[in-house]
């Protein structure tokens, strides 16, 4: 046991060996601590880390992503190319398939982001969340991060959704700036069922309920979404249903922008900002009876 | 005994000496400020590493009728800076509820703390920036390799792009990982994972170390490891180290002061020759009282028995302890 107090090495030490002969390890950057980052850099910053982790995990095990590519496809393929030679639901001029693609997208984007909160109730019980509610990070700016990793997942998985639609045939824009379009939208709606799953997590404490709930509330969302046909077909209830349901901005903006179909873009992103904020706030203020 | 026993206390017996011989745990408090630049504000000169005063807290809804788990009864704590405190007890005894009061985890609804002269009410920030964390579980995530995880927690600590891989680098090699920085954690045994839970919480150079049961589930070899590059770091650095733990001789071996908790208060506080040369002289039939029988002395039962932790406690112990294999 070394005397109290240790006299710390100088920032500068250089690896020398030490009087027994061992090599010791340059530890001089680690007696001085990072600057602090302070204002408005602080929440991009958080969101970077956050989405940095969820893409390397990606690269190490890509697993995740080709099975959740099954679902999509197989709506794809088998509802999407049935439905489209019954026609049976009215779509104009456009191919059901062109209709269902972007709907499928934001399906399977909402299906990542809905269970997020199952991981971070994972990152509780394994001391994740715990230690990262000891560094310097804001609540809302955790959150915020966490919600955005789950948007990042979520876009790459559009991204494999759009090529098995085209595969498919689905007369789809390549223009780069509507794409980057499509990525802001998917990354709102990703941030925002997330973040609803954070909070319901911060609500019901364990998996097993969440997954109840998670489960619970999916389908209603899609059937009760333009995401499948268009809403003039609901009923009256459903249709109001609908105009409150995030999932029918997303998919209106994904539409107008994927294959240019009437859209109202500027309501559509700003109903899917406001929501994310309202998330943020909500799975913020709960996110202390996760640390408890 | 056993030879493991009689190796254990010899080299306990060694370690005392040494902190005799140092004058450690016999120091006033004052006066014995490491001088590490971290820190902000009212941490400059803080000569107390932590302070808590009548610190409470209890678990459960206030309901009329119901009673609350009182997990912290009124705990007075002072942590020295620069050195190694030890806050023992069983399971339930408060250890985590308190160190989760000084990490900012959960709110201090009574008594104060002071982590380098920042209250952790007020200054939570602040506070966070001085901290380096490692919880009772297995917290480095499985998916990413070593590194990774380290270069994440460099990033949250806001350390600058172009000294974060060599910041990371340091950290690894702090605790001897190089060789496995670039593996996924899930290929790592029990031991490294401690190991590297030890780099993530030193890459932001922090002024006090705050371990809970880093060594719960790890077999003897790897407890020996990381006590090692626990006391190697803090050598180095010369940060303070509080440290949680309900083995009796690895804070008689490693810690300068230990504070014996049960019930959710501070039983008796000292150094471990101190504590025993008070049961010495207090009980003439123990000419060679162990900590253990310290803390049967003070606490009135034995270490073990009675009422260990709730559900969660045992739960989360388990898990931990099956994790490490």
């Amino acid at each position: 046991m070394s005397a109290v107090p240790a006299a710390p090495l100088p920032a500068s030490a250089e690896q020398v060996p030490a009087a027994d002969g061992v090599r010791r390890p340059d530890l001089g950057l680690l007696l001085v601590p990072p600057r602090a980052r302070t204002g408005w850099r602080l929440v991009p910053a958080r969101v970077l880390a956050m989405c940095a982790v969820e893409l390397q995990k990606l690269r190490h095990d890509r697993t995740e992503l080709y099975t959740r590519a099954v679902q999509p496809a197989l709506w794809l393929l088998i509802f999407g190319e049935t439905f489209t030679k019954l026609r049976s639901i009215p779509t104009g001029n456009i191919p059901y398939l062109d209709y269902l693609a972007p709907g499928i997208i934001a399906q399977s984007a909402m299906f990542i982001a809905i269970f997020y909160g199952i991981m971070i109730i994972w990152e509780r019980d394994s001391g994740v969340l715990t230690k990262l509610l000891v560094t310097p990070t804001p609540r809302a700016a955790l959150v915020t991060g966490k919600a955005f990793a789950a948007g990042v997942k979520a876009v790459i998985q559009a991204v494999v959704v759009i090529l098995i639609a085209a595969l498919l045939g689905v007369a789809m824009t390549w223009n780069p700036l509507r794409l980057l379009g499509v990525a802001v939208v998917v990354l709102l709606g990703s941030a925002f069922f997330s973040c609803l799953s954070m909070t319901i997590a911060g609500i019901v404490l364990t998996r097993d309920r969440l997954m109840g709930i998670g489960q619970a509330i999916t389908m209603p969302l899609f059937f009760g979404s333009n995401a499948l046909y268009p809403v003039g077909l609901m009923p009256g209830w459903l249709q109001a249903i609908s105009k409150a349901n995030p999932l029918s901005y997303q998919v209106d903006a994904l539409r107008g922008l994927l294959i240019g179909t009437p859209a109202h873009l500027p309501l559509d992103f700003g109903v899917l900002a406001l929501a994310t904020v309202l998330g943020i706030t909500a799975a913020s203020a709960l996110l202390g009876r996760l640390a408890k | 005994m056993t030879d493991d026993d009689a190796a254990s206390r010899d080299a306990t017996n060694r370690a005392a000496a040494d902190r005799d011989a140092t004058g450690a745990g016999t120091d006033t408090g004052t006066g014995t400020s490491t001088g590490t630049s971290a820190g902000t504000g009212a941490a400059a000169g803080a000569a107390e590493a932590v302070v808590c005063r009548g610190l409470e807290y209890s678990f459960g809804k206030p309901r009329a009728g119901a009673a609350r788990t009182k997990a912290v009864d009124g705990v007075d704590l002072e942590v020295r800076t620069g050195e190694v405190f030890g806050l023992l007890g069983p399971n339930g005894a408060g250890k985590t509820t308190t160190i989760r009061a000084i990490t900012t985890l959960l709110p201090v609804p009574a008594g104060m703390v002071r982590v380098f002269g920042n209250d952790t009410a007020r200054r939570k920030m602040d506070v966070r920036r001085l901290l380096g964390y490692v919880p009772q579980q297995l917290s480095a995530d499985a998916g990413l390799t070593g590194r990774e995880n380290v270069e994440l927690f460099a990033r949250v600590f806001d350390v600058p792009r172009a000294e974060r891989a060599a910041r990371v680098a340091q950290a690894i090699a702090a605790v001897d990982l190089v060789e496995a920085a670039d593996r996924l954690v899930g290929t790592y045994s029990g031991g490294m994972v401690r190991r590297l839970e030890l780099a993530q919480a030193l890459v932001s150079a922090p002024r006090l170390l705050v371990l809970d049961e880093p060594t719960i589930g790890l077999d003897p070899i790897a407890r020996t490891s990381v006590w090692e590059c626990i006391d190697a770091v803090r050598a180095a650095t010369g940060m303070t180290v509080l440290v949680t733990t309900h083995y009796m001789d690895e804070a008689d071996q490693y810690c300068h002061r230990v504070g014996l908790m049960d019930r959710g208060r501070i039983r008796a506080l000292g150094t471990p020759a101190e504590l025993k040369a008070q049961v010495r002289e207090q009980d003439p039939e123990l000419p060679h009282p162990t900590l253990d029988d310290v803390f049967r002395h003070f606490a009135g039962r034995n270490l073990g028995h009675g009422q260990e932790g709730d559900f969660s406690d045992v739960r989360r112990t388990r898990r931990t302890a099956s994790r490490v294999g």
